[in-house]
């Protein structure tokens, strides 16, 4: 039993790569089906999958495309496993219709996106933070996700299993958005013992018959069962009343369906939300991050300190839902807030919709080569801004 | 004795009748389906799981079966299914849909779960056209058929949905028409015995949208014409091309062990021991 679970939880000190952290981190969460196709930069996560899910006596089925990877992952799931696919962004663009089908269906799932650079094919080997609104509107249709922003193999590690643990709260798809530099990056990982390691499982219905797709209130989560349990479940991604039956044109069936799976996050935000802050309380500056740059910020904060700078820096491991509340408090204390980020500007409209006239924000912005936002780059910046 | 069709308990009473048109043959395959579920002794059907997409076709299970029913996106029940099947492998998982939605939109996960001998009976209900959308043209549609997207004749040539399954590696194949009732339901018999790839073409009519505008305006007319072409396989010459016969018959029948069975090597071999 013992060395069962050795096997499942690794616990102790390693050096791993990001996406090796990320595999790791979804089993010990329980993960046990993996569907995926092979892509720059996240192809180490699916191959490392394919090695420990037999010991632990899970699926790994490599799947013609990456629609046919989150289908089978939505298909295991109702199946009764946590299940996950990891993905770069021309694939998390061809799963975006069925990331849809899990948030209508309410379907536990984590999708990893280790994003590189686009549009397109761009440059495969190459970090980008491109994906930031893909991931929260890739899909058709009202609905909410969740996505974390994990920057270091540590978090690769912890925030998988925190993005089961969510998917398996709130019955959601969550998405973890890392980026080439995260995970490939080798760094020290630290791995708990299994009974340090909090995890949570679907909540499974108390009778037969019970409604699996609503009577829970407006931000309620319904219980769900696996198929084959003698529920005679009716799953589908059309509007569908709370027993599962298609109700295709009445607008009351839709709104309430709708707005619940809209506002069992929304209502939920303050639980769900996880930010880092260093110095918001007296700065002179602020700094909102995420992922691989957020590490860039670290070493500004220092750098800009030998400079006599506070900056008030707010880390996202949460980006969606937005964490408005320390964003804006954020906003309160300074007079100017940077986004730094690996693309043209795209957290910079959430930060810019929150902040309104509280703050003037600005972006800095670096695309291509995969190359980095540097630390000088972030206070040279600051200096320009503040004058000193 | 009770007066009631055999088939009503397997199928959810309150949501009949069915929005099928009048002249569809989707009321003859799910009852072909069920009537073999009967002959081989199931009372009701606890132990499957259905998968469909998009599509009149993926109605039949969606919402009348009484069971658990995973009605997905367009073209990927199969894609779906798999996963479905390799976490509850105990699970006797069909997949029931048409042929716009397995192997048009599709088909690339129709020839892969059929490589892989992935544990799915596939019913392809084919009716030559996307129906539910108006009658477009579609991947099984003849040449030079008048369609509302060919206007002026298809130019475009069908798949030979059997042949292209059992060369993609399929356990069982088999193609009949909603003429070949008993037929279709021993085959439904013998699939369900199987495990691996199993794949089940239904050449069914579509009265509404596609039978109108070949001159074949009922239920009825299709069938006579389906009656008519239907060649059985062993009587088939190599001249005869699927678009001047519908060849009917099992194309296939072989036992080569299912992923399922593969996959379990595999864990069985690493661990030492079954899971």
């Amino acid at each position: 039993m013992s060395e069962r679970k050795n096997k499942e939880v690794l616990s102790g000190v390693h050096f791993w790569q990001g996406d090796i952290a990320c595999a790791e981190g979804a089993i010990a969460a329980g993960c046990r089906f993996f569907a995926g196709y092979p892509i720059t930069p996240a192809s180490e996560i699916a191959e490392h999958m394919a090695k420990r899910l037999p010991e632990v006596g899970g699926i790994y089925v490599q799947m013609e495309d990456e629609i046919a990877s989150i289908s089978a992952v939505i298909g295991a799931s109702w199946g009764g496993l946590k299940a996950m696919t990891a993905t770069s962004g021309p694939g998390f663009s061809l799963m975006q219709e069925n990331i849809g089908y899990a948030c209508m269906t309410e379907t536990p799932c984590v999708i990893v996106d280790v994003q590189r650079v686009g549009p397109s094919t761009g440059q495969a080997t190459k970090a980008a933070q491109g994906d930031v609104m893909q991931a929260r509107w890739g899909t058709h249709g009202d609905h909410e996700v969740i996505v974390l922003s994990p920057n270091s193999p540590q978090e690769m590690f912890d925030l998988t299993i925190k993005a089961f643990n969510l998917a398996e709260i709130y019955r959601v798809p969550v998405i973890v958005l890392s980026d080439e530099i995260v995970g490939h990056m080798w760094e020290k990982v630290r791995v708990p013992s299994p009974e340090e390691i909090e995890v949570y499982n679907r909540r499974k219905p108390s009778y037969i018959g019970e409604p699996i797709f609503g009577g829970v209130g407006e931000v309620g989560v319904p219980p769900m069962p696996r198929i084959g349990d003698g529920f005679n479940l009716l799953i589908t991604g059309s509007t569908h009343n709370e027993y599962g039956y298609r109700k295709t044109v009445d607008p009351e069936v839709h709104r309430r369906l709708v707005t619940r799976i809209v506002n069992k996050i929304r209502k939920n935000a303050d639980k769900i939300i996880d930010v880092e802050t260093q110095d918001i309380e007296d700065a002179d500056i602020g700094v909102i991050s995420y992922g691989c740059t957020s590490r860039s910020v670290y070493d500004a904060v220092i750098l800009a300190e030998e400079k006599g700078i506070k900056i008030g820096h707010v880390r996202l491991r949460t980006i969606w839902p937005f964490p408005e509340k320390v964003v804006r408090e954020l906003a309160e204390r300074v007079d100017f807030i940077l986004v730094p980020e690996m693309n043209l500007g795209q957290l910079i409209y959430e930060v810019e919709r929150v902040v309104g006239c509280e703050a003037h924000v600005k972006a800095i912005s670096k695309i291509g080569g995969g190359e980095m936002i540097t630390p000088e780059e972030i206070l040279s910046e600051i200096r320009k801004l503040l004058g000193r | 004795m009770s007066s009631k069709h055999f088939a009503l308990k397997f199928l959810r009473e309150e949501t009949l009748p069915t929005a099928f048109c009048p002249g569809c043959g989707n009321g003859i395959v799910m009852n072909c389906f069920l009537k073999a579920i009967e002959e081989l002794g199931f009372h009701d059907l606890s132990g499957f799981a259905f998968v469909s997409g998009i599509g009149c076709a993926a109605w039949c299970v969606s919402p009348y079966f009484k069971a658990d029913s995973l009605h997905t996106t367009h073209g990927r029940p199969i894609a779906f299914a798999s996963g479905l099947k390799l976490a509850r492998p105990e699970l006797n998982v069909i997949v029931i849909s048409g042929d716009g939605d397995i192997a048009g939109i599709g088909g690339n996960h129709l020839i892969h779960a059929a490589r892989r001998n992935m544990d799915l009976l596939v019913i392809c209900i084919n009716n030559f056209n996307y129906g539910m959308t108006g009658g477009q043209v579609g991947p099984t549609t003849l040449h030079g058929v008048i369609t509302t997207t060919t206007p002026y004749g298809n130019p475009e040539y069908p798949f030979d949905l059997a042949r292209l399954v059992e060369s993609a590696g399929a356990n069982f194949v088999a193609r009949w028409t909603t003429v070949h009732v008993r037929p279709l339901i021993n085959s439904i018999k013998k699939a369900l015995k199987k495990e691996g790839f199993r794949f089940i073409e239904v050449v069914s009519q579509c009265p509404t949208s596609f039978g109108r505008r070949i001159g074949k305006r009922t239920g009825r007319d299709l069938m006579k014409w389906f009656k008519e072409r239907s060649i059985h396989i062993s009587k088939v010459r190599d001249t005869q091309r699927v678009e001047d016969v519908i060849v009917v018959g099992e194309f296939v029948d072989r036992d080569r062990p299912g992923f399922v069975h593969k996959i379990r090597e595999i864990i069985f071999k690493v661990r030492g021991e079954n899971v």
